[in-house]
């Protein structure tokens, strides 16, 4: 079979077509399960598609035109991509990849010439602690390494299909060196919503032992949802996704909004979504406590009402999806999901897991909703806010995996329960994706309070320069200020945490993470779209040694811009680590400088690059002089 | 008979109806702010950020801002309109405009608001994309160096004209418009002339053919008024939706 013409399977797309009932909202997944049969996505295939969801070509074209993972022109029966974050940089995944290219004799970005084989770079794949990391056809490979890159291509080259690769590749471990509440648990599945439902009991016995109502003990009943909401309310679980928004408000928000149209429904959504470079957490979360994931969503449905739940997994953790779906299964087994849930009378509540196809933007709440809709991983406008209108415009709420898992543990234990772990204004814990120069990278939870020294002390991490918390849409923290604290008083995080010592350069992490957001912009406010690029061309201006003063000042508007005018989180923070690091290690910056106010872009002997590619030649003679 | 409502734009009061947002409610007063996204006919976008005004003391897009009683909005502030020239001139380096020989000058909305704000050049180092021209359909040509990515044309034929001609593709700073057709060209769509979406584009993407330069520069639009006076004028009788 020929990769760059791959034959137009309708029965293929016809059966696949039915099975997702024709559904346009179930665009991503059907795009998805196309071009897993099919190799990529021809116009051929689209149309088909688009005639089959009934929308216009355009539109479907455009959908599968945003999302890295989908492929409108031919990419190789092979497709490697190396995971380009700073800390897969720093394990040395550059030099990896361009031997990797050198043996399969192609350029970066292009297909072979056989159509055999691709090889490229994609944002931070989560495998931070085990880099570097690799997707081959979207299944992860960890712990790259010179021999490990000749075997890869040895086996492509030998077209040996990716089931039969040795086992050991896909090993992804889940490093976990610091347990606490969370990755301690050891709950009986189901105890969660036992215990939210016995609530909702023991007030009717109450009641009827008060004399007061006990013929109408279905209040008590409906008094289930009320009382677990309280307990969450009680708890002070704030969002752990990074917006750090109370839950107990937000699960009220949504319970108290109606739903409206022919199909009036409420929804939970756990974004899993996991894109910001330096996280991993949520991986670890879902490989060891899945039960818990999905019981904190199926309290979330008892407690709003809703009957749908939907787990947006990001198309890098496809390798998930199987064991994932297993445990569902299990649990619709066990009476834990389903109709008549723990035999409770009109308890009903069902998951379904969404994969995502590369795409950052798409942890943006509003942005993800739209990509479950099957469409462009665009943020919405808000207000509306999606407790009132999210998925299909019903009110829906979004939370983080680690968000709902500990949703689950207040269910069973209580609020008051929860509230004795942390501080004061940050309850429970944090867990926390350790990557970078240290010992042992991995996962840590810790009660919210700690201090950056302290994590620095337990990861063996030594003569610290910097520690990136949160991820390129953090904070860097430098030493003076390693005695601050994890919580949402002080640093409030998502959970990455990437450790650089002395011997690295701020301003290359600076500018990693200036391609990451120009990479990942979605493109619709033009702040964003065009700022992010101007700003990585800044950085890479200032990288070749043509940066002055002025390019400083270039930062500076557009950072402000982005700040102000952008129409999401994205934006807002995508200056953050050049802004930071221009702050903190502006030494970094001021050795590239020339002292001159202005330089042009362009660079002369940079131009004749081509040429010298085309004619084989590197010598002193094939270059211009460009130094001052 | 209550009184009506009102908020306040860079001084001035302006009185709103229920429903509408600042710049709506703005414009029907005959009171300009800069937009290029924004069309009276159309659900506001959100997405080109002209708007952006100063809401008791915070940004945000005043287009999709709902008007609320005693709002203090600034909009032609320095700092405002700093950031405005910005964004222009990311816009210009963005596409590849070259004005004198554009059809749509002194038509063209974001060369207005540049000639409004003040631009003397476009300041930040082109970006030179490729956007190959669309000279396939019998009676338009599309010149997508010009696009600014607004919607208007994929907002006009999907609701107006119920046909998606019109749709984005790709992502970040690769965002492009398609259209709909296997081939990719226009004159494979069931597009037309008609079309209230061949009549909506602000800048010079989707044009006419054999209608070149029939009104001499000049003596357009733009030409002796500064856009934001025309526009003010033209919208303080129409009705927004
Ligand atoms: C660009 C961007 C990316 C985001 N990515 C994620 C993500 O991967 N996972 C996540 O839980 N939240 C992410 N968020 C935050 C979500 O918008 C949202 O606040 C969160 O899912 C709410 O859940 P929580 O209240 O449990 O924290 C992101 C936000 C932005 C602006
Ligand atoms: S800020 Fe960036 S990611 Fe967010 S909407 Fe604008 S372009 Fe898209
Ligand atoms: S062609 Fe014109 S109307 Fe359409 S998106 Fe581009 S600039 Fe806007
Ligand atoms: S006019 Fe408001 S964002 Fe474009």
């Amino acid at each position: 079979m020929s990769e760059t013409s791959p034959p137009l399977n309708s029965e293929t797309l016809a059966v696949l077509l039915a099975r997702h009932r024709h559904n346009p909202t179930r665009l991503m997944q059907i795009l998805r399960e196309a071009q897993e049969a099919l190799g990529w996505l021809s116009p051929q295939t689209l149309s088909v598609i688009a005639k089959g969801v009934d929308l216009p070509l355009a539109r479907i074209t455009g959908v599968a035109g945003f999302y890295s993972f989908f492929h409108t022109e031919p990419r190789g029966r092979y497709r490697v991509l190396w995971s380009d974050n700073i800390t897969d940089r720093m394990l040395g995944n550059q030099d990896l990849m361009q031997a990797m290219c050198k043996s399969l004799w192609l350029e970066p970005g292009h297909l072979s010439e056989d159509g055999l084989v691709s090889v490229t770079t994609t944002s931070c794949t989560g495998m931070c602690d085990q880099g570097p990391a690799i997707l081959v056809n979207y299944r992860a490979i960890t712990r790259m390494t010179a021999q490990r890159v000749a075997e890869v291509c040895e086996l492509i080259r030998n077209e040996v299909p990716l089931d039969d690769w040795p086992k050991d590749f896909f090993v992804v471990d889940n490093n976990i060196r610091r347990r606490d509440i969370l990755l301690r648990n050891d709950m009986t599945p189901g105890d969660a919503l036992r215990a939210s439902i016995a609530r909702g009991a023991e007030a009717i016995k109450e009641e009827a032992s008060n004399a007061r109502s006990w013929r109408e003990g279905a209040h008590g009943a409906a008094a289930g949802p009320a009382l677990t909401l309280d307990e969450i309310k009680r708890s002070n679980l704030r969002g752990r996704g990074g917006a750090g928004f109370t839950t107990g408000l937000k699960w009220e928000a949504c319970r108290n909004a109606q739903g409206s149209g022919p199909d009036p429904a409420r929804y939970v959504v756990c974004n899993a979504d996991e894109g910001e470079p330096g996280t991993f957490k949520d991986r670890v979360l879902l490989t060891e406590q899945a039960d818990l994931v999905f019981e904190g969503m199926t309290v979330a449905g008892y407690v709003v009402g809703a009957r749908k739940g939907m787990l947006y997994l990001r198309g890098e953790y496809r390798y998930l999806l199987d064991a994932l779906e297993s445990v569902l299964a299990r649990r619709r087994a066990d009476g834990l999901l389903g109709n008549n849930i723990l035999q409770q009378a009109g308890f009903q509540f069902d998951i379904e897991i969404h994969l995502g196809m590369g795409a950052y933007v798409c942890g943006e709440e509003s942005a993800l909703l739209e990509s479950l809709e099957g469409k462009r991983g665009v943020p919405r406008n808000r207000p509306p806010f999606p407790v009132t209108h999210g998925y299909l415009n019903q009110p829906t709420t979004v939370n983080n995996v680690e968000t709902l898992a500990a949703a689950a543990l207040i269910a069973k234990n209580g609020g008051d329960w929860f509230r004795t772990v942390g501080t004061e204004r940050s309850a429970g814990t944090k867990v926390m994706s350790v990557s970078g120069d240290c010992e042992r990278p991995g996962i840590y939870e810790y009660p919210f309070g700690v201090s950056i020294a302290e994590v620095l002390a337990d990861c063996g991490a030594k003569d610290v320069q910097a520690v990136q918390v949160s991820g390129p849409s953090g904070v860097c923290v430098a030493p003076n200020e390693f005695k601050r604290r994890i919580g949402f008083e002080d640093l409030a995080t998502a959970g990455a945490f990437m450790v650089f010592d002395e011997s690295r350069d701020m301003f290359e992490v600076a500018r990693n993470f200036s391609h990451f957001f120009a990479h990942e912009s979605c493109g619709f406010c033009t702040p964003c779209r065009v700022g992010t690029t101007l700003l990585k061309n800044c950085m890479d201006k200032i990288h070749a040694g043509h940066g002055t003063e002025y390019d400083i000042k270039e930062i500076m508007t557009i950072n402000q811009l982005l700040q102000t005018a952008s129409h999401c989180g994205l934006g807002h923070t995508a200056c953050n680590p050049t802004f930071d690091t221009l702050k903190k290690f502006r030494p970094a910056y001021e050795r590239r400088l020339k002292s001159l106010a202005f330089e042009p872009a362009f660079d002369l002997d940079n131009a004749l690059a081509q040429a010298r590619q085309m004619t084989g030649r590197d010598d002193a003679g094939a270059h211009l002089a460009t130094s001052e | 008979m209550s009184e009506k409502k009102t908020f306040t734009l860079d001084g001035d009061d302006v009185a709103f109806e229920p429903g509408q947002t600042i710049i709506q409610a703005a414009l029907a007063a005959g009171k300009y702010i800069p937009h290029l996204c924004y069309h009276p006919e159309f659900k506001p976008h959100g997405s080109c950020k002209l708007c952006t005004v100063k809401i008791n003391g915070r940004p945000a897009a005043s287009c999709t801002t709902a008007a609320q009683p005693g709002l203090s909005v600034e909009s032609e502030i320095p700092e405002i309109q700093d950031q405005r020239r910005t964004m222009v001139q990311m816009l210009l380096v963005e596409g590849n405009h070259f004005c004198p020989s554009c059809e749509k000058s002194g038509n063209c909305m974001l060369q207005g608001l540049a000639y409004d704000l003040g631009i003397m050049s476009p300041h930040f180092p082109q970006i030179f994309p490729t956007r190959p021209l669309d000279a396939s359909h019998a009676d338009v040509f599309l010149d997508f160096d010009r696009c600014i990515l607004c919607e208007l044309c994929v907002r006009a034929s999907t609701e107006v004209d119920h046909k998606g001609v019109f749709a984005l593709s790709g992502r970040g700073i690769n965002k492009h418009l398609i259209v709909n057709a296997e081939s990719g060209k226009l004159a494979d769509t069931d597009f037309a002339l008609t079309d209230k979406a061949a009549q909506v584009c602000p800048v010079g993407v989707i044009l006419k053919k054999r209608v070149g330069f029939a009104v001499p520069i000049g003596k357009r639009r733009f030409d002796a008024t500064p856009m934001s006076v025309v526009i003010a004028e033209e919208s303080k009788t129409k009705e927004t939706v």
